[in-house]
């Protein structure tokens, strides 16, 4: 029974300090003053200016629009590429294999800056070149959620409906889809989670007036905090809390149905 | 074979709430071969656990050796089981899994390394120290987890389904080798299966469990021949079981018909269950037999057939070596020796017995 | 000739490696061994280690990359054990609820502790509201190490966690079994058994807290210089690229070497399962 408390007791601390930071965020975003820590009074008036405010709306809707664009274009590039790989020999894998885990093994501040170092030859850095970037980084993690699924997709039930008569796409749409969506969907998710948290490569990879909340972040907190970077992350929490409660429930509403 | 090794006293244990040992009472002997057989859940599992320590009994006390080891924690009892899935470390090799218990007890290097050879040739496995847990097959690994077991020179091997995962053939050979390490080592053997064969064959003394309740406990020819309840008579082999009424003193009714029996002593018309097994049922031609039925199915079970017969309603099991077409008709015979008349269950607490498998 | 088409569909991805992968790598190795005028070099792989500020920046990163992993394995490794020895039956959202965090922005994260610890932050006040005077840990290496904690713990917890599932309750009874005390149990079946989620763990911590420069810029004020300040500082200040390079090599250099130090890491995608 002590054992039992103190191991309570344990959790709740570890959980205390990793939410305690968030929950200060939330409640100082109410907060009405604008310089002191100090309680002031209950006030909306962080997420009214917040959105007013040109510089976070900017970055919010850069963010949105990299971020969706990049998981869009690195689920494709990555589905095609987990089928090519699947279907090379064991040599041609390791090596492919080997390349995909570059980027996830390299230091981020590397990656950003070999990337800078080759974008700034051709062209002026800027959302595209962020674009490209985040789209280099969230592959590797596709490929990683796909290719297992296609691995265990039995592929003699695809040539069974070949051989019903059903034709290649048909048979694919049918029989090989269903079986991927599921590490496709958990890629795509990937792709958006570590393209919203991204920071150094970002840093490195973006030209002066485009921002990422990140990046904008980072050079705000340089200069000391706004209150209304409270409400923003007040409003960034809940939208992640909301996306992985979904993300979540999905899974477990699909096998109440079976 | 006389001294109590083991006693259970009053043992209860529920699990949320619903009651999965209810008042167990049980001696083991010192080196008997006892086995608990019953269906899932008649609580036999929960019987060796409590034994091995890994459960604590809601109520009663567990007796090893005149001590009481109620709340002696596992590590600290002499007694060491082998598991169902065999529960070989995954991480160490073959010697290190057999070394481990030495190792606790600071045994030695050249004791622990006699023990692993001698432990391994026990379960005819010489020379397997290096290799690795995955390389073995089921058969391999459930020998090296009696090898772990057994260098502790535990007064007591407890068996929990250990050849549950075994293909048939394996099954077979494992039982002659763990009845030949029962010879071999002199110690008791306590045994949980499920699968009445096995029971009938290996062990010294069968306890019948179902529901959390003790059914039946005797050697294997007492629980085959003179099953004390129609629970047991079902599980111990495929029987006909019929709702019968005992009009007087070796004079039963079954099915509309009467028949002459061996049974007494149990009053005028009351109602009890008749055993009959399928290998005592005689059919003969429809004049001859007591009952007219019709062969159902036949089944080549390569010793004998195995027909269904239907039967002034009922669905006869019969074995014989007679081969007879479906649609055949038939007169069923059993001579009074071959029918078992058992007591129905009558008061709550013996309403376990029904037969429910 | 149905599985060479197949192959063909690899193909925008091998271009791409190609072009965003392998090509600025190179460019990082051709800048790290030249001079500004083009020619072939040492001096900036050499710089990495001769230069005062850059050994004090290589030695700082590696002693609080240690210390952060350790404190990680430290904080994590019980609640790992405590989750998995909890049957609850909601389990997966309690683990859910510790990853969660995790999954906030990076930068909001960081922000939030410098919310706690500034000279008049929300620690300081309550501090001084119950008339405690003041602590100062913002600008110094602990508060990077602070912050470093609260950003890597989950990457700690997650893979230690996943090993601890695979443990089968029948090992521990059978350890019980011949003997083993909680102990044994602990050092000769835990332990070895979650050695990968450790590595994993230990891996997923040390690396980003090796080259993390965000991190201890925000929390550090520009007094704690990391490998990561240094090159930073290259590039977006001084336009020293040479130098840059040079030292962002050696820091690949050392991500490749505390990997292999730490053993292979199992690829099977542990450290990415939430989903």
């Amino acid at each position: 029974m002590v054992k039992k408390s103190l191991q309570r007791l344990y959790l709740f601390l570890i959980f205390v300090f990793l939410y305690l930071p968030i929950i200060v965020l939330i409640v100082l975003s109410f907060n009405n003053s604008r310089t002191r820590v100090v309680w002031g009074g209950f006030t909306f008036d962080w997420y009214i200016s917040c959105f007013q405010d040109e510089k976070i709306m900017s970055a919010f809707l850069t963010t949105i629009q990299i971020t969706f664009l990049s998981a869009l274009i690195s689920t494709a590039i990555g589905t095609l590429a987990a089928f090519g790989i699947s279907a090379m020999k064991k040599r041609g894998q390791t090596i492919c294999l080997g390349a995909t885990n570059i980027p996830l093994l390299n230091a981020d501040i590397v990656t950003g800056i070999s990337m800078m170092l080759l974008f700034v030859r051709f062209m002026d850095l800027g959302f595209m070149t962020v674009l490209a970037a985040h789209i280099t980084f969230s592959i590797p993690y596709v490929i990683l959620n796909v290719l297992p699924k296609l691995k265990a997709v039995n592929r003699s039930t695809y040539e069974a409906a070949l051989d019903l008569g059903a034709t290649p796409l048909y048979a694919f749409y049918r029989v090989t889809w269903p079986e991927i969506r599921p590490g496709v969907f958990s890629g795509f998710m990937m792709a958006i989670t570590m393209s919203l948290d991204d920071f150094s490569i970002t840093y490195f990879t973006k030209g002066p007036g485009v921002n990422t909340l990140s990046t904008m972040l980072y050079t705000e907190l340089r200069k000391g905090i706004k209150p209304e970077l409270y409400a923003l992350s007040t409003i960034l929490f809940f939208i992640v809390l909301i996306v992985l409660l979904l993300g979540n429930i999905r899974p477990q509403r699909k096998a109440q149905q079976l | 074979m006389s001294k109590h090794l083991i006693e259970f006293t009053d043992i209860s244990k529920s699990y949320d709430g619903s009651l999965v040992l209810d008042e167990l009472n049980l001696y083991i002997r010192e080196n008997e071969f006892l086995t608990l057989l019953g269906p899932s859940g008649c609580g036999k599992t929960t019987t060796l656990r409590l034994l091995g320590g890994f459960e604590t009994p809601d109520k009663g006390r567990i007796h090893f050796d005149g001590a009481d080891i109620t709340d002696l924690p596992a590590n600290e009892r002499k007694l060491n089981t082998v598991f169902q899935k065999y529960s070989l470390f995954p991480h160490m090799s073959i010697a290190e899994n057999i070394a481990f218990g030495l190792k606790i007890r600071k045994k030695s290097k050249s004791y622990i390394e006699d023990k692993i050879k001698y432990a391994l040739k026990l379960v005819n496995l010489d020379g397997f120290e290096r290799r690795s847990v995955d390389s073995l097959s089921g058969g391999q690994q459930q020998r090296i987890a009696i090898a772990r077991a057994i260098v502790k020179e535990p007064k007591v091997l407890l068996l929990d389904e250990p050849l549950g995962a075994l293909d048939l053939k394996l099954r077979q050979n494992m039982q002659y080798e763990l009845m030949r390490l029962k010879e071999e080592l002199g110690i008791t053997f306590v045994y949980v299966t499920h699968d009445q064969e096995e029971a009938l064959m290996m062990s010294d003394t069968i306890v019948v469990m179902n529901q959390g309740y003790i059914q039946q406990i005797g050697t294997p020819e007492m629980i085959y021949n003179e099953p004390e309840n129609a629970f047991v008579a079902d599980f111990i082999g495929h029987s006909n079981i019929l709702d019968g009424t005992m009009l007087e003193d070796r004079l039963v009714e079954i099915l509309g018909v009467r028949l002459p029996c061996v049974d007494e002593g149990f009053g005028q018309n009351r109602p009890v269950d008749v055993v009959i097994r399928p290998e005592d049922v005689e059919l003969v031609s429809p004049a001859e037999g007591c009952m007219e039925g019709t062969v159902t199915s036949l089944i080549f079970k390569g010793v004998h057939y195995e027909l269904d017969v239907m039967a002034n309603g009922y669905e006869w099991l019969v074995h014989t070596t007679k081969h007879i077409p479906e649609g055949t008709k038939v007169g069923i015979l059993v001579t009074p020796f071959n029918i078992q008349i058992m007591r129905k269950p009558e008061s709550s607490d013996e309403k376990a017995v029904e037969v429910d498998v | 000739m149905y599985k060479l088409r197949q192959q063909f569909l690899a193909g925008p991805y091998l271009i791409w490696i190609v072009g965003f992968i392998l090509l600025p790598l190179l460019m990082i190795v051709y800048y790290a061994f030249t001079g500004s005028d083009g020619s072939f070099t040492l001096e900036y792989i050499a710089a990495a280690f001769t230069s005062e500020t850059n050994r004090r920046s290589i030695a700082l990163s590696l002693e609080l990359g240690l210390i952060c992993t350790l404190i990680c394995l430290v904080l994590a490794y019980p609640v790992a054990m405590i989750l998995n020895g909890m049957h609850l039956k909601n389990q997966g959202f309690v683990v859910f609820l510790f990853m969660l965090p995790m999954w906030m922005n990076f930068m909001l994260r960081i922000l939030a502790w410098k919310l706690l610890l500034s000279k008049n932050g929300v620690i300081n006040s309550v501090l001084a509201s119950l008339g405690l005077g003041r602590v100062s840990i913002i600008n110094t290496p602990a508060a990077v190490v602070l912050g470093m904690v609260y950003d890597f713990l989950p990457f700690m917890l997650l893979p230690i966690y996943n090993a601890m599932t695979r443990i089968r309750t029948d090992w521990i009874e059978a350890a019980k079994d011949l003997g083993a005390g909680s102990v044994t149990i602990f050092f000769r079946i835990i332990v070895p058994l979650t050695a990968s989620g450790i590595i994993s763990g230990i891996v997923m911590v040390f690396v980003p807290s090796l080259t993390s420069f965000a991190i201890s810029q925000v929390l550090g004020g520009g007094h704690v210089l990391l490998i990561g300040n240094v090159i930073e500082q290259n590039f977006m200040q001084g336009a020293q690229w040479n130098a840059g390079s040079g030292l962002s090599f050696v820091l690949m250099i050392f991500v490749i070497a505390s990997m292999a130090v730490f053993g292979m890491i199992d690829r099977d995608g542990e450290g990415t399962a939430i989903w």
